[in-house]
């Protein structure tokens, strides 16, 4: 067991980088640790814990712009912009239970690092399009910050985009500040029923192409709708594609009853068709961002494969095959999730082939410490990009101080 | 304007370099030696600076991109990449030992993917160009900088461009999928493609907004949308700037985020209303344009509620657009709004701060005392929505030091947005023009860390050097580590 550092402030922060560095000691940085056992098993000396580095520091609705040191946990932040009916518009996922852990754990810091975010993605982007600016320690001991508290800012290279994803493994961020927007007032869910994988992308798709503003299409085949608390989705006993539309009341009505009415003219196979409001919606789609169908199965592997929409059906059918396969796709088809058997390189091999035949990537988020020793959890680089990224991370943590092999070994 | 010392070496081996390049560029037209042609390419839009290139090369394919770099990586020649010389922060300025690579020849749409709602294309396409290959089709790219018939995709990129619907829309890197890159030596690679989200280290996150400092932008990959189905804009008149922008913090307070919310004062109204006659009202110290856009249930819902609270918020002028004509009128006044300043002064200075939009009363005040100060006028437009400000000081080059004034009076403005807690620049860049000024808002840690990322692309800083960064460190300097050990800290740290 490692020994554990738990700062309270930034200045114990910095100190206790500044001397992993000159002492060439790694530290894991660690949040509430919800995503710990996401990325390549780490073996490092000391942890450096977070979470005692909490507390909103600004938050102005008005402006739309929340601060909050690094370790704030989510589920404060969340209960902060509800009492302002706002929110983190890229949906990020509760995915502690996925990870084998209390529901509602996880920091915003851990949530940038691991640029993670739910359905809504597709039309209000990623948390790295949300993360405005922040400070942070390097792996070189030296405080540094960049961005800011304006959504408009161009001063200089994105360096947020450059931390959001990175996995600690450049800086350990200390302060964040993130753009936040009003709660959509209404939701409302279109169902489409028994469609087959590419029947489903195409339909998403023309719902994605409509003037309707869906923030939310995806695909569950029927052996992962069966298994959904929501009675429509559970009962209808086949295959279910679900189109969200959130907004101003009168607009999500009007759009809901538009796009009922051009789907049902796209053929007999849109034919059937739901409608779910409020609850029901919202619990429908947090079971998807929250890979509920994966939460039951904790034995099985699980693979997260981003590729352009109409391609998702493709890379499915290819691993179709794959021991206990399992899946369902966000993001309009272009998140495919992917379970399978718990194997190792045998599954990467097939896994990382089919992406390649396509463009994307696939990341495997989850499997037992032993697989992910084993094969790349993130998508391997090529020579160009993977020499870019060596000198990247040169440039931030020189001696490997910072959540070393994380992501890959030579990271 | 301080550049970094032209290295007469190069400039007298310009000969064989011609030579050289005609060889790597052999198409008609590829390289430009002349001086009378290469006065073409002394400025960008901000004319204020100038500087002859010593050769322009204008290159056809990717190939022939990654062929001139590798060939000057190898010779130490410098480049300036430039794509339609709109950039208002001097990115695209020449060097008199430098190379100025054009992207002018890569002008094609290469494909358009409509089931996957994305567009590929060479750099030097137009903004607007990518609306028009799609619109027959209901679709549209959602950043419109003003300069949209002019400037490519590709100076849209390097500088992560805005436009009027980047509040509800956002800003380039926010609508960018992937992008083709050569880096100095010659290196093609790829970030991101048609699929979400980076493997690895977000590099295309960061080539987004790097002014040319990191490589060439040699293909594009944008999400398109489908247009919205009705939009419907409001000219609001209000007695104050101050109500004016209490109205922008109560619509947003209210949950509406509009497609554009763009905010005026008198003398810009007065200016553009004299050009475009786009119909405003001339008795209102503030005018806002507020666009509602969506479904047609949803914009007339909001257009009332938006109007409701401007009333609340003392609004004296409202009206409402009735039709597509009327609405491209309100807008005509504001899209204008830079030349139509052209026309009332012999010259104007486009500054580009950001600031909370709460602090604009305030900055709005010290702005017109630093006015009277300078004796200069100062016109602003206003990305009210997201705080971006465009004071628009009016100048006259031809008179003694009223340049140097005016760049001691913006300058003196985009320290104020630093000190009430905004930033330099919102969209146009840094560039040379508020190169100096970046002490103000970053410390020497936070410069040094920054170009410790260029060191990872561009170790030699061939790649638009005297751009961006007020003094230029060598990359083997930034990369030293200065070591102390030390006791182990806080022995009273919490520790478990
Ligand atoms: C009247 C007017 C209105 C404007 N309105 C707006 C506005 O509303 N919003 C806004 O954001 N901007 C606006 N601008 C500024 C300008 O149009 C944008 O910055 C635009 O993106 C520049 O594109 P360009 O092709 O002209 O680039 P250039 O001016 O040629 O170059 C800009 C920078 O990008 C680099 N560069 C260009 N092409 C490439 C490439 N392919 N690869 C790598 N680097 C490259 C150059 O080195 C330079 O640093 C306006 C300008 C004018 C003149």
């Amino acid at each position: 067991m490692s020994d554990s550092w738990k700062p309270t402030d930034d200045a114990q922060v910095l100190e206790a980088v500044a001397w992993a560095s000159a002492e060439e000691v790694p530290l894991e940085i660690v949040g509430q640790g919800s995503k710990r056992s996401f990325g390549r098993p780490l073996q490092c000396e000391r942890d450096l814990d977070l979470s005692g580095l909490s507390g909103i520091t600004l938050y102005e609705p008005g402006e739309l712009v929340l601060s909050a040191k690094a370790g704030t946990a989510l589920s404060e932040i969340r209960a902060a912009l509800e009492d302002a009916r706002q929110e983190l518009a890229f949906e990020p996922p509760d995915l502690a239970p996925f990870f084998g852990r209390p529901a509602g754990a996880g920091t915003l810091g851990g949530t940038i690092a691991a640029n993670l975010s739910g359905p809504r993605r597709i039309n209000a982007g990623a948390a790295r399009d949300h993360f405005l600016g922040f400070q942070a320690v390097s792996g070189r001991g030296e405080r540094f910050k960049s961005g800011g508290r304006v959504m408009k800012n161009v001063t200089g290279y994105d360096l947020p985009k450059l931390l959001a994803g990175s996995f600690g493994t450049l800086a350990v961020m200390t302060d964040v500040t993130v753009k936040v927007l009003p709660a959509p007032e209404k939701q409302r869910t279109v169902l489409l029923f028994g469609l087959d994988d590419a029947a489903a992308v195409a339909a998403l798709s023309a719902a994605l192409g409509s003037p309707h503003e869906v923030s939310g299409a995806a695909h569950l085949p029927a052996a992962v709708a069966a298994g959904s608390s929501v009675d429509f989705v559970a009962g209808a006993g086949t295959a279910v594609t679900a189109i969200r539309l959130e907004g101003h009341g009168p607009s999500v009505e009007a759009r809901c009853a538009a796009l009922r009415e051009a789907l049902a003219a796209g053929g007999p196979a849109a034919a059937a068709q739901e409608e779910l409001h409020s609850q029901r919606s919202r619990t429908l789609w947090r079971e998807i961002a929250e890979l509920a169908p994966f939460v039951v199965r904790p034995e099985l592997a699980v693979w997260r494969i981003s590729v352009a929409p109409s391609e998702g059906p493709k890379v499915a059918a290819t691993l179709a095959d794959l021991p206990e396969m399992l899946h369902y796709f966000d993001w309009g088809g272009g998140l495919l999730w992917l379970g399978t058997a718990a194997g190792g390189t045998a599954e990467e091999v097939r896994v990382r082939g089919a992406v390649a035949t396509v463009g994307g990537h696939a990341t495997l988020l989850r499997a037992p410490a032993r697989v992910r020793l084993a094969v790349p959890v993130f998508q391997p680089l090529d020579a160009a990009r993977a020499a870019l990224s060596r000198r990247v991370k040169e440039g931030f943590d020189p001696r490997r101080i910072l959540n070393p092999g994380r992501m890959v070994p030579e990271l | 304007m301080r550049m970094p010392e032209p290295d007469g070496a190069v400039i007298a081996r310009k000969r064989a370099i011609v030579e050289t390049l005609r060889t790597l560029v052999p198409g008609p037209g590829g390289v430009i030696f002349d001086e009378d042609e290469l006065r073409a390419y002394e400025t960008d839009g901000l004319t204020a600076y100038r500087q002859i290139p010593m050769i322009v090369v204008l290159p056809s394919s990717t190939a022939e991109v990654s062929a001139v770099l590798r060939y000057c990586h190898d010779e130490g020649i410098k480049i300036v990449p430039r794509g339609a010389g709109t950039g208002l922060s001097g990115g695209a300025l020449p060097l008199a030992d430098g190379i100025t690579l054009g992207l002018s020849k890569l002008n094609r749409i290469l494909e358009v993917d409509y089931p996957n709602r994305c567009v590929v294309t060479q750099p030097g396409v137009t903004n607007l160009g990518i609306t028009r290959a799609v619109e027959a089709e209901g679709f549209y790219y959602a950043p419109d900088p003003s300069s949209q018939i002019a400037c490519s995709i590709g100076g849209n990129i390097a500088e992560n461009s805005g436009g009027v619907h980047c509040l509800k829309y956002g800003l380039t890197t926010n609508n960018v999928l992937g992008v083709e890159f050569v880096l100095m030596d010659g290196t093609v690679v790829r970030f991101g493609g048609k699929h979400l989200d980076a493997e690895g280290y977000d590099l295309l996150g960061v080539v987004t907004g790097s002014e040319g400092l990191l490589g060439i932008v040699t293909e594009v990959t944008v999400r398109i949308l489908r247009k919205p189905a009705t939009a419907r804009a409001l000219l609001l008149g209000f007695p104050s700037s101050e109500q004016a922008g209490d109205c922008v913090a109560e619509i947003i307070a209210a949950g509406i985020i509009p497609g554009g919310m763009e905010m005026m004062d008198k003398p810009a109204i007065h200016a553009t209303e004299a050009f475009v006659h786009a119909g405003y009202p001339l008795d209102v110290e503030a005018l806002l344009i507020v666009e509602l856009d969506g479904p047609e249930a949803e914009v007339e819902h909001l257009i009332e509620r938006v109007d409701a609270i401007a009333r609340q918020q003392g609004a004296t002028y409202h009206r409402a657009s009735a039709g597509e004509a009327e609405r491209e009128a309100f807008w005509s006044g504001r899209k204008n709004a830079f030349p139509a300043v052209g026309r009332i002064s012999p010259d104007y200075l486009c500054m580009d701060g950001t600031i909370p939009r709460n602090r604009l009363p305030e900055v709005l005040a010290r702005m017109r005392e630093m006015s009277e100060r300078y004796g200069l006028r100062v016109a602003n437009v206003f990305h009210a929505g997201d705080g971006n400000l465009h004071p628009l000081i009016l100048y006259d080059a031809n008179k003694p030091d009223e340049l140097a004034r005016t760049e001691a009076f913006g300058a003196e403005i985009l320290k104020l947005c630093v000190e009430v807690g905004g930033v330099l620049t919102g969209e146009h860049g840094v560039g040379v023009e508020k190169r100096d000024l970046m002490g103000a808002m970053f410390d020497e840690t936070d410069l040094k860390q920054q170009q410790r990322l260029k060191c990872a692309f561009d170790p030699d800083q061939l790649l638009n050097p005297g751009k961006v960064f007020p003094q230029l460190h060598r990359c083997a300097e930034l990369g030293r580590l200065h070591v102390h050990h030390g006791k182990l800290p806080f022995p009273d740290l919490p520790r478990f």
